[in-house]
């Protein structure tokens, strides 16, 4: 059986479906960041199959770019962790009400 | 500047100034009126003024008033205010009062008489307010500003409406056009009559000019009886030409007058101070004048602007040479006697009370007889017998004035009796002057029956006529006259008798101040109308300030622009209660957001 | 060139912070050197009508945004004005030690390029940012060196005018994409728009809404008298005698021109509003005892009057507006500037508790009394030629309008000659009795701002040639429009 373009759409819907409800359920930041990497991959595999498919490289072109923006948003998330865990001893989000009106 | 040098120069250019007008007046007799512009003042669109003079019969002869008593009252100034610490710009606030009061009858056009209008409102101010330490005089000059200011907007807006009609401010444009009467211009002579009610103090505005008797004595001399408010009947007369032309104007011009004329002499019948007699014998001759103006005598309202000028400054000179030498007392309760010690005030001001008395041969005599009979044929018989009670009135306030200041026993404390002494040349020689005018003056204008009789003329009828025109009356029969004249001598005669008894025989003075009742005490009170201004315009314009600001500003105005800032301020406090703070939350309401937008991408 | 006009006091803001111990001098020298300039544009200027000095540079051309400034017979007496009074503010705010003084002259200076500019801009966008330029320094100024509770108060009025100047940048966007082809700014382009009487009308109140707030116009002026109050003397200067009149302008050189068929039926209920202004700040004005509200309210009172003249459209109101604007400007600041010495001397503002001080201060006294009479419009000053015109102007529009507008003059002498009575004349009191006269600094200060008074009250004529041509070229551009 070829591997259609369908196959590509399920895989990724079902890695950004795992991506949504890992953000949604679980407490740990980093684990919260690397779901939201899942989702970015699963948007980036859709986007380069489809950019094989209809023989566009724009879409790879994106892929590039969205790479390059979530290494910098992991290296800055990480890095607001780093310092969050060295000042409460713990990632856990709940931690971060701070801000609430 | 030395004072001496001050007064000098301080007089020498009015007197400079007053044989200019007497040669500008010498020109105009030979070859008629001239015009001189000195550059152009304002041109916006369709309005151009000049900064121009006219020169002319009427301004020549209020010019010749306005330098040559100012003169006088400048010289008489050197001697009274001498010890005073404001001499210097005393000088310089009369010198400038000349300058507006002369640009006021020199002008060419409504506009620079305008400047001069309010150049001498401001000159009055100054002056009465001149000792400004004292709260109470400075109110006094408040006052009169203010008033004048509302006399001021309706002849701006007059001014305003003449231009619409005429296209023009210039004298020569406006009363050269034939007229027709039309509501405009029965508009514009009410708008300019109110200009004139609060210059020339006529009811209403009339209550400021006995409190401007705050001022020192020569400005309400000068100021207050001489010259400015007489600027309202030069108003008037200068416009004869429209007022002819609208006999509703006239109407209201003499009713007013006459109830000025009437209400200010029962007023003062009762007024204690020296000064506040004279005041309100002034308020009320201006009103004579109205009632002249009204009738369409202007010549006359003229002729009556003269004479008073002559004897209202005398007796206002008078008086300041009374209160110098009572050493400030003002109320004649306190005075009496003063015929002996001083002799030339005394046979001055027996001369002025008699002129305007109306005593034959002085000057009033005349000028009120004149204007008696333009009532008499232009008024109605009503105006006519109230004008004669009203002239009655006037012999009797200031026969009551005289004869409880000069004749009688003295009243004041010794101290001042030590004190009394006979003002300096520099005072009397003024006074002795305008006496002399006063006696003379009345021969500008002599009746008709005296033309026939001794070959006089009535030079100002003649000399006044090719500026304005009085209203044709019936030739007047010399029955008439020699009537009037009788009644009027005998009625004077038995007057001077019966106020001679009632307050020099019988020693009956007017009752202290608390004493008062009845309508004595509402004459004395002046028919509390400054407290029935104060009551009904004063202060319900000061709690409406109040009231705006509190009620309508803080709360309204301002509580709407501070309501918006409160609504985005309290919306955003429900706002943020979005912002919980739980991070789950906000994830779970972006990933609704991204349902929300799949399931509308798909349905729609 | 004229843009020399803005680059000076901009470029000495700048090099204050260089050399912050010279900067009262910096900031005297480049205003008058913005003095001298603008009297070397006055004695160029041909006053035949049109831009001069000016120049038109592509800016961003893709979005027809242009440099274009210059200057006309209009907008030349308002250079005057805001160069004649920067130096006088300046020089007049030394009698106080500000602190970080390089800050306070350089917002000066900033309100200085930006005023110069708002009136020399020819481009919709342009005006607008300097529009915005101009508020920012006068509320730093206001807001650190202000009174008593002057972050509420500066804060408020920060965001009213900002608020108001958004709907202006709406409305000039409107109109902006109505232009014809690559959309264009520039003035000539926005004249040329012909719109329909909905959107002009639309765009008056935009307009209006911006210019009415920063006049400030009867019911936009809550900010107004508080601001006036908190605000230090050289700000409250600049805000009353300058910054008003941008909204002035405005009126003239873009609401009238752009939106005129709306001047028929939305302009007679802002006349009327300005109207209404006129006798309510008068009212209010009596019935204050802080000077600075009195004379607050009354700027209120007198704006409300030149809006209502300029809004009618007429030669003599448009003239009568451009020419009360001057003497608006000078008037107030010596009004102020007299409080501002009565305040350092005595430190109270307070009419209840002052008195007398002509006695110990006849100088000031009679310095005082010129430039009151100039406010109070007594025929021969300059306050007195403008009113008159004004009040000519509308009277054309209406004789009750004109009556009611006319009330300034029984009310203008009612509070002003209170104030003068309350705090020059009377008894002297303790605290008044040993009030220094002024210093030679204050006395020249004043006597520079007396002159005007006087003098273009007796002659107004060549200020009156000055804009005459321009003014009626923008009447015929409103007058064919309609």
């Amino acid at each position: 059986m070829p591997i259609s373009i369908d196959h590509y759409v399920y895989l990724s819907t079902v890695l950004f479906c795992i991506g949504v409800m890992g953000v949604l359920l679980r407490r740990n930041a980093i684990v919260l960041l690397m779901c939201v990497e899942l989702m970015l991959n699963a948007v980036n595999l859709l986007m380069a199959a489809f950019s094989t498919h209809f023989n566009d490289p724009s879409g790879q072109v994106f892929v590039f770019f969205i790479m390059v923006v979530a290494a910098a948003e992991v290296a800055v998330g990480l890095a607001i962790l780093v310092m969050v865990y060295r000042h409460a001893k713990s990632v856990d989000i709940g931690l971060f009400n701070k801000l609430k009106g | 500047m030395g004072k001496s040098l001050v007064g000098m120069v301080g007089s020498g250019v009015v007197l400079g100034s007053f044989i200019l007008s007497v040669m500008a007046w010498m020109q105009v007799k030979e070859s008629g009126a001239f015009e001189a512009n000195a550059f152009t003042w304002l041109e916006v669109g369709s309005l151009h003024i000049e900064f121009g003079f006219l020169v002319d019969e009427l301004s020549s002869l209020m010019m010749l008033i306005v330098t040559g008593i100012g003169f006088l009252i400048h010289v008489y100034s050197v001697g009274y205010m001498h010890d005073d610490v404001g001499f210097h710009k005393f000088f310089a606030y009369l010198n400038l009062f000349i300058f507006s009061m002369l640009l006021l009858v020199m002008g060419s056009n409504y506009l620079i008489l305008f400047f001069g209008w309010e150049g001498v409102g401001l000159c009055s101010y100054l002056l009465i307010g001149f000792w400004y330490k004292n709260k109470e005089f400075g109110k006094a000059a408040r006052k009169a500003f203010i008033m004048n200011r509302i006399g001021d907007l309706g002849l701006l807006i007059g001014m305003f409406m003449l231009f619409n009609e005429f296209g023009s401010l210039n004298y020569k444009d406006v009363l050269g056009a034939g007229l027709s009467s039309s509501y405009a211009i029965t508009c514009i002579c009410i708008l300019f009559f109110i200009g004139a009610m609060g210059k020339s103090a006529q009811i209403p505005l009339y209550t400021w000019l006995p409190d401007a008797m705050a001022g020192p004595t020569p400005v309400s001399a000068l100021i207050h009886a001489a010259t400015m408010v007489t600027a309202g009947i030069y108003l008037v007369a200068r416009s004869g030409v429209l007022y002819t032309a609208s006999p509703d104007a006239m109407q209201l011009v003499m009713y007013v007058g006459l109830a000025t004329a009437t209400f200010a002499a029962t007023i003062g019948l009762k007024q204690n101070d020296i000064k506040k007699v004279l005041a309100y014998s002034t308020v009320s001759q201006l009103g004579f004048m109205f009632v002249a103006l009204g009738v369409g005598a202007y010549t006359t309202a003229m002729f009556h602007v003269t004479t008073h000028a002559f004897f209202k400054a005398l007796l206002f000179l008078g008086s300041g040479s009374v209160i110098h030498a009572m050493g400030g007392e003002q109320d004649i309760r306190k005075m009496g006697g003063l015929k002996k010690y001083l002799p030339i005030t005394h046979l001055t001001f027996l001369i002025g009370t008699l002129a305007i008395a109306g005593i034959p041969p002085l000057a009033g005599f005349f000028s009120k007889d004149e204007i008696l009979t333009n009532t008499y044929y232009g008024g109605g018989s009503f105006v006519f017998i109230m004008l004669c009670i009203t002239s009655v009135l006037t012999a009797i306030y200031m026969l009551r004035l005289y004869f409880l200041t000069f004749r009688g026993s003295f009243r004041g404390t010794r101290e001042q009796e030590h004190h009394l002494h006979e003002s300096p040349l520099s005072m009397t020689l003024p006074l002795i002057v305008l006496a002399i005018l006063s006696v003379v003056g009345g021969f500008l204008g002599v009746p008709e029956w005296m033309e026939h009789k001794l070959g006089l003329h009535h030079t100002l009828n003649g000399w006044l006529g090719n500026v304005v025109h009085n209203a044709a009356h019936p030739a007047v029969t010399e029955m008439f006259e020699y009537t009037l004249l009788a009644v009027s001598i005998a009625i004077l005669f038995i007057l001077a008798l019966a106020v001679r008894t009632f307050y020099i025989s019988r020693k009956t003075l007017p009752e202290p101040d608390e004493e008062e009742i009845g309508i004595v005490k509402l004459l004395s009170h002046k028919y509390y109308i400054d407290e029935l201004y104060d009551a009904i315009f004063v202060r319900p314009i000061q709690s409406l300030g109040t009231f705006l600001h509190d009620y309508i500003e803080k709360p309204v105005i301002d509580g709407l622009v501070n309501g918006f800032g409160r609504l985005s301020k309290s919306s955003g406090k429900l706002i943020r209660l979005l912002q919980t703070g739980n991070t789950e939350f906000y994830l779970l309401g972006m990933v609704l957001g991204i349902i929300v937008i799949f399931v509308l991408n798909f349905i729609m | 060139m004229a843009i020399l006009l803005v680059l000076i006091p901009l470029l000495s803001a700048c090099s204050l912070l260089l050399a912050k111990g010279m900067a009262k001098s910096i900031a005297v020298v480049s205003s008058l050197i913005n003095l001298g300039l603008t009297f070397f544009f006055l004695s160029q200027f041909n006053n035949e009508g049109g831009f001069q000095f000016g120049d038109d540079l592509i800016w961003v051309e893709r979005l027809g945004l242009h440099f274009h400034y210059g200057i006309d017979g209009i907008t030349l007496l308002l250079l005057l004005l805001t160069n004649v009074l920067t130096p006088i503010i300046l020089i007049g705010s030394f009698g106080r030690k500000y602190d970080n003084e390089a800050l306070f002259y350089g917002l000066i200076l900033l309100m200085n390029a930006g005023l110069n500019g708002v009136f020399m801009s020819l481009d919709g966008l342009l005006f607008y940012i300097f529009w915005e330029i101009t508020l920012l320094p006068i509320w730093f100024i206001c807001a650190i060196w202000g009174g008593h509770d002057r972050i509420r108060i500066t804060l408020k009025f920060f965001i009213y005018t900002f608020a108001g100047s958004l709907l202006m940048l709406l409305a000039l966007i409107y109109v902006y994409l109505q232009t014809p082809g690559i959309h264009s700014f520039d003035i000539t382009a926005l004249y040329a728009v012909k719109l329909t009487a909905a959107e002009q009308c639309w765009i008056f109140w935009g307009f209006f809404a911006a210019f009415a707030i920063k006049m400030p116009v009867w019911p936009f002026h809550s900010w107004q008298p508080d601001t006036y109050t908190v605000s230090p003397a050289p700000g409250t200067m600049l805000l009353s005698g300058i910054m008003l009149k941008m909204g002035i302008y405005g009126l003239i050189r873009w609401m009238m021109p752009l939106a005129p068929a709306a001047l028929k039926d939305s302009g007679q209920i802002a006349i009327w509003l300005s109207i209404a202004g006129i006798v309510y700040a008068a009212i209010i004005a009596i019935r204050q005892q802080d000077l600075k509200r009195v004379v607050a309210w009354s700027s209120i009172s007198h704006v409300g009057l030149i809006a209502a003249g300029i809004m009618t459209a007429t030669t003599a109101g448009l003239q009568g507006g451009m020419l009360q604007m001057l003497a608006h400007g000078i008037n107030v600041v010596g009004l102020f500037l007299v409080i501002e010495m009565i305040e350092q001397r005595l430190n109270i503002r307070d009419m209840s508790l002052l008195g007398g001080i002509a006695k110990p201060a006849p100088k000031l006294a009679v310095l005082f009394m010129i430039i009151m009479l100039g406010s109070v419009a007594v025929p021969l000053t300059n306050g007195f030629v403008g009113e008159f015109l004004l009040l000519n102007g509308v009277f054309q529009f209406g004789i009750w309008a004109a009556a009611i507008a006319g009330l300034t003059v029984i009310f203008c002498a009612v509070y002003m000659l209170r104030i003068y009575q309350l705090t020059m004349f009377g008894e002297t009191n303790q605290l008044t009795a040993t009030t220094p006269d002024v210093n030679p600094r204050e006395f020249w200060l004043l006597a520079i701002l007396c002159v005007p008074v006087l003098f273009f009250g007796f002659y107004p004529q060549p200020l009156l040639d000055i804009a005459r041509n321009d003014i009626e070229n923008l009447l015929k551009i409103i007058a064919v429009s309609n």
